[in-house]
């Protein structure tokens, strides 16, 4: 019985966990859950995560939610090199720092954006707000001069020498913006030369491969949303 | 050279690193650290936390910011009992979903409550709308009720049979409602029986210690802030009852 992985690669940590598994050769069954066409919310999909969120992992009777647990839980289970989530300790806690801080920093602006620009309008209809658009870069921008001072100063890597969750984690989520035409490596040459490392890391050929949808999700007018998910979105969209 | 913990127990990330490392006997020297006068922004606290924010920890020439990354170093480091962080994989990864899930779930909602129902009087000398207050707690009500429903469920604690990080860190934030008057837990029978569950576990008189200056909120009322600091806030503050 196969591990199997329920994910939408529209979604940043969905993209880290199948780049993380991938790379790592732990075989596990696709389970794709189409979030534009209202997947996550049937009652199906429910069973495995009560959240009605993406990613999502079974492991026979287990269930588990949020990307950073099931990344730790995969790193343990099938005992993936030491760099993704070193066993000493102070290499491990700087790790632990990282997934921690992004979570209302990096992860939430960078969505922010991705709402702005693409979601908001395919749910009203209607052209994104620039006022709005430029307010999500702008808190975006305060995130990421905290990255570049705090967590990668001059190191090759956020821990380091090598590429760990925190590289994976963030760039994952730094490409959300990029894939709706906010490009945020421009102007930020550290910034670029560690997306180039960690490219290197994961092998550009599956870190594409990971990013196709999300750098081709250019034309939200042809996306039909299903009334209940339009409804469902409207709800959470709520200013 | 111990030890050095930068806290502010009116924060409840700093309350469940407190407790954490009282229960666990853990030696250290408390950094006291007053948030709401500014200290976060001392060239000093600057060299441990460039974040500027508490919990922050110092250990020897490392120093490490983030409560559940600092509770994760501590458990290790000191090799505290297998309950607060189990070894078995799946639970383990229990207290890590509950850890991450409530970045973005429970904490937002708590901090605006507080902020608009303490700090806003305290930096603009007027209270917050009321209105914003109550759309804050309606927000909380779906994250309480997946708290109730997937995490708890009908077991003591969160993960299993015994308190965890994850009791720890979902308490302490909670008590920041509890402690100034709202009854968060009306018609949630099970979540005030885990609650107590919790506070028993940790011990009732490092409970009520941890959780004193929160429970004491009023006294904030005469605390003094500078103009300037109160000029600094104002525009995040008006920009949450905007």
């Amino acid at each position: 019985m196969v591990v199997e992985l329920f994910l939408d690669l529209l979604s940043q940590p969905c993209r880290a966990l199948f780049i993380f598994a991938k790379k790592n050769n732990i075989p596990f069954e696709f389970k794709h859950v189409e979030l534009l066409k209202g997947h996550h919310l049937r009652e199906e999909f429910g069973k495995v995560n009560v959240l009605k969120k993406v990613p999502a992992l079974k492991d026979g009777a287990f269930t588990l939610a949020e990307s950073i647990a099931i990344l730790l839980y995969l790193s343990r289970k099938f005992n993936t090199p030491d760099h993704w989530y070193p066993s000493d300790l102070q290499k491990r806690a700087l790790v632990d720092e990282y997934l921690s801080w992004q979570h209302t920093t990096i992860r939430e602006k960078g969505c922010k954006i991705f709402i702005t620009k693409v979601l908001v309008p395919l749910v009203v209809g209607q052209p994104f707000s620039p006022e709005k658009l430029e307010e999500a870069v702008e808190e975006l921008n305060s995130a990421l001069k905290q990255f570049e001072e705090k967590f990668l100063q001059n190191k090759p890597f956020i821990v380091g020498n090598e590429i760990s969750l925190a590289d994976l984690v963030a760039i994952v989520e730094l490409m959300q913006p990029v894939g709706c035409g906010c490009d945020i490596f421009e102007n930020r040459p550290k910034l670029v030369e560690w997306r180039s490392r960690v490219e290197e890391a994961v092998g550009k050929e599956l870190f594409q491969q990971a990013h196709e949808i999300i750098l081709n999700v250019k034309n939200p007018s042809t996306t039909q949303l299903s009334p209940e998910l339009r409804e469902h979105l409207k709800q959470l969209l709520k200013p | 050279m111990g030890i050095e913990l930068y806290l502010d127990l009116l924060s409840p990330p700093c309350r469940s690193v407190y407790i954490f490392a009282k229960k666990n006997n853990i030696p250290f020297t408390f950094k006291q650290m007053e948030v709401l006068k500014g200290q976060q922004h001392s060239v000093g606290f600057g060299k441990v936390n460039i974040l500027r924010k508490v919990p922050a920890l110092k250990d020897g020439g490392f120093t490490l910011a983030e409560s559940p990354a600092i509770l994760a170093y501590l458990s290790q480091k000191y090799k505290t009992p297998d309950h607060w962080y189990p070894l078995d994989m799946k639970k383990r990864a229990r207290v890590d979903e509950y850890l991450s899930w409530q970045h973005s779930a429970i904490r937002p909602s708590v901090l605006k409550i507080f902020w608009l129902k303490v700090v806003f009087p305290l930096y603009m000398d007027q209270t917050a709308p009321e209105e914003k207050l109550q759309e804050a707690l309606e927000d909380l009500a779906i994250p309480l009720k997946q708290l109730e429903e997937k995490f708890l469920q009908d077991k003591p604690f969160l993960v299993g049979n015994m308190i965890s990080l994850a009791d720890l860190v979902a308490v302490t934030e909670l008590m920041q409602l509890i402690a100034i008057g709202y009854n968060i837990f009306e018609d949630m029978p099970k979540l005030v029986e885990w609650r107590n569950r919790v506070e028993k576990a940790v011990g009732k008189e490092l409970f009520q210690e941890a959780h004193k200056v929160i429970l004491n909120f009023q006294d904030l009322n005469s605390m003094l802030i500078e103009p300037q600091l109160k000029e600094q806030m104002k525009p995040r503050l008006l920009k949450m009852v905007a």
